[in-house]
């Protein structure tokens, strides 16, 4: 009897250590690491602002999950792969992260979700767009947030073809995003009965620019389209205007523009230029209370990877504390399987391969008459659903989806 | 057409002329490194930094004064040389007559220090600064439209460069200068100040590369950031030309924007790399640079 007691004491006892084992949180605390461009050129869109929205996030959600609690730490990617993948090694091998939140160069979180999947940690990618990181790159171990090359091209590029730019020069950074952009580019023209004919890929980053917009204005396309991002948008854009890109008959189609990047152009310089967005700060009063808060906090106007990263942090807080865990997979399944339904995004969904999908939008910039203020900057021209803006499934080359 | 290399002529042309222009900045930045180096024998790695500062000079003395261009030019370089010449006097004085690498790691730590400062308190997305109305638009040369701040540029860099050039080598005060850094106790004898010298000689250096930082204010997006890919490019060109030759920084400046404005017409992935080939080449077979004097 005694021995009958024991055994079935012990079984229960184990069956509720195993059971422990899977819904915990490891150390009681979840560690999140905010990986980031902190002093380079893709600062702003991200950034220190980014990790306010990170902090924002864990203040609202109450600062503790199923009181464990949250810590965070920081540090500069430096825009190289390098210097990110040993940083993050650090983080999983000795820090204990568990979850990698912010990441902007798309080679960057390609190098990070690598690592990632190897110690099995979770990484959630704001900042970058190469829409590989889902396709080819794709692991279990990652989600991309807010954007990516295929809707950016989808979005911008379908309609300058359809208002009659048939003909298109790309100027591309020569590494993963613009090699991404450029292909998903030169695919929406050619489905809208376009051609491509022409691209020059430029060294990342470059000051001059007008060498190329010579070689763009010498090719005779409707449309130079640009398949950069930062820096080098916002020269190439101020360099054709000062050469008369436009003047002389030829659209400027920026296929990646942030917040940011338009507001150190000015509407002056930018008005007109049609671009794609997952989100904007003045769409409702929803995201006008979340920008003031962000804005008391920061001084400026969030960009959509801000709002995203507030986004995706509140959806895997509430992972954790729905499941109990912060075990990579545990929490990926449970975001997959919650929509997601906040300031950022209305009915998004994470599917298998990482991608999380939501509606995007077509925005022009207004013009300085149009601007009532200086981050009163775009004006909304139509919503892309959801379905229509990410590459389906069907084509998706991700080992994930079967 | 008339192709050469499979590029039409025209287009060519134009790529020649646009080589031109950058080439005039290589070389009044890289000038001013070459006088730094070739009077003082500092090797200069904030001079990116001051190049910057010239440009964000203009700009916020435009937005809260509302000074103009024309003002900038003159002005915005005297506020960096004037701040050229504190760094000189507070830091790089007390090493003097050092190893060349104090001063390299001393000027490399100061602009990053400044750097760092100015991305956080501006960011780095860039601040606006609208071109003068003069210069808007531009002529078509019927091979390429040059609009006419770039043909302004190459005036204003050509003109400072040559005189510049003028004085250090052809005039009294050049010959005090080099016999300045050459003997100095031997100047102090004739009762010349040779430390004040040193000073104004440093922040001269220094005003050339904020001008060529108020030139770029209209064309490039001006950040914080937008010195430091700049400088390397910049040291490769006096390496080339030979370290502290002024006329020879000047030529190869101009030289050398040819040459990346010519790959970047034929293969624009290796545009960022040339001068640096170009630099390998040199000191593989002229280890004192094209201009430089054998050692």
């Amino acid at each position: 009897m005694t021995m009958m007691k024991k055994l079935l004491t012990s079984a229960v006892a184990s069956a509720l250590m195993v059971g422990g084992a899977q819904a915990e949180i490891s150390d009681n605390t979840v560690k999140i690491g905010y990986l980031a461009d902190m002093s380079g050129t893709y600062r702003d869109l991200a950034g220190p602002n980014g990790l306010a929205a990170l902090n924002m996030a864990i203040k609202d959600f109450g600062g503790k999950v199923n009181g464990a609690k949250i810590e965070v730490v920081s540090a500069d990617d430096r825009n190289s792969p390098d210097t990110s993948s040993s940083t993050v090694r650090r983080w999983v091998e000795n820090d204990k992260v568990d979850l990698v939140a912010g990441m902007v160069a798309s080679s960057v979180s390609i190098a990070v979700s690598k690592i990632l999947e190897e110690h099995d940690r979770l990484g959630i990618i704001s900042g970058s767009a190469a829409s590989s990181i889902t396709n080819e790159h794709c692991t279990p171990n990652h989600i991309h947030y807010v954007y990516d090359t295929y809707p950016l091209a989808n979005g911008t590029a379908s309609a300058v073809v359809k208002e009659g730019g048939k003909t298109w020069y790309m100027l591309t950074a020569d590494y993963a995003f613009g090699h991404a952009l450029e292909g998903d580019v030169t695919r929406v023209v050619e489905a809208n009965g376009g051609e491509v004919i022409g691209a020059v890929r430029h060294p990342f980053p470059t000051q001059d620019f007008s060498s190329f917009i010579l070689q763009a204005q010498a090719s005779g396309a409707d449309v130079v389209g640009l398949a950069n991002a930062g820096a080098d948008t916002t020269n190439a854009i101020t360099t054709a205007s000062e050469f008369g890109v436009t003047q002389s008959g030829q659209t400027l189609a920026a296929l990646l523009l942030f917040l940011t990047d338009v507001h150190a152009l000015g509407a002056e310089t930018a008005q007109g230029i049609q671009l794609t967005t997952g989100w904007y700060w003045d769409m409702n009063d929803e995201t006008r209370e979340w920008s003031d808060r962000f804005m008391e906090e920061t001084g400026v106007r969030p960009t959509m990877v801000h709002a995203g990263i507030y986004s995706s942090t509140m959806q895997y807080l509430n992972a954790v504390a729905a499941t109990g865990s912060d075990d990579a997979q545990t929490v990926r399944q449970q975001m997959m399987d919650t929509p997601i339904n906040d300031m950022f995004a209305k009915n998004g969904k994470i599917r298998v391969d990482g991608r999380m999908v939501h509606d995007m939008y077509l925005a022009e910039v207004k013009t300085p008459e149009e601007s009532k203020n200086e981050w009163d900057l775009y004006k909304i021209l139509r919503t892309i659903p959801a379905e229509e803006s990410y590459r389906p499934l069907s084509e998706s080359k991700c080992k994930l989806v079967k | 057409m008339s192709m050469i290399f499979g590029v039409p002529l025209a287009v060519l042309s134009g790529q020649l002329l646009i080589g031109i222009i950058n080439g005039a900045f290589y070389a009044l930045l890289s000038l001013g490194l070459a006088v730094i180096f070739g009077l003082l024998k500092i090797i200069n790695f904030a001079h990116g930094a001051m190049y910057m500062l010239g440009a964000m000079v203009t700009v916020l003395m435009f937005d809260a004064l509302g000074v103009n261009y024309w003002v900038a030019l003159f002005l915005a370089p005297l506020v960096v040389g004037a701040f050229g010449v504190l760094i000189e006097y507070f830091l790089l004085r007390r090493i003097a007559g050092q190893d060349h690498i104090y001063s390299l790691l001393l000027t490399f730590g100061a602009a990053l220090i400044i750097q760092g400062v100015l991305v956080n308190i501006f960011g780095v997305s860039g601040l606006r600064y609208t071109m003068p109305d003069m210069f808007k638009g531009g002529v078509n040369l019927g091979f390429m439209f040059l609009p006419y701040y770039r043909a302004w540029v190459i005036v204003a860099a050509l003109v400072v460069c040559f005189g510049t050039w003028f004085v250090i080598e052809k005039t009294k005060l050049g010959s005090y200068l080099r016999a300045g850094t050459e003997d100095s106790q031997l100047m102090q004898g004739f009762g010349i100040n040779v430390p004040l010298l040193i000073s104004l000689t440093y922040g001269f250096g220094v005003a050339l590369a904020a001008f060529a930082g108020v030139l770029a204010a209209p064309i490039y997006s001006v950040t914080p950031v937008m010195g430091s890919s700049i400088l390397i490019v910049v040291f490769a060109v006096v390496v080339i030309g030979g370290m502290g030759s002024i006329g020879g920084a000047i030529i190869t400046g101009i030289l050398m924007g040819v040459i990346e404005g010519l790959t970047k017409t034929f293969y624009p992935p290796a545009s960022s790399a040339v001068i640096f080939l170009v630099m390998v080449l040199v000191l593989m077979f002229r280890p004192s640079g094209l201009f430089g004097k054998e050692a």
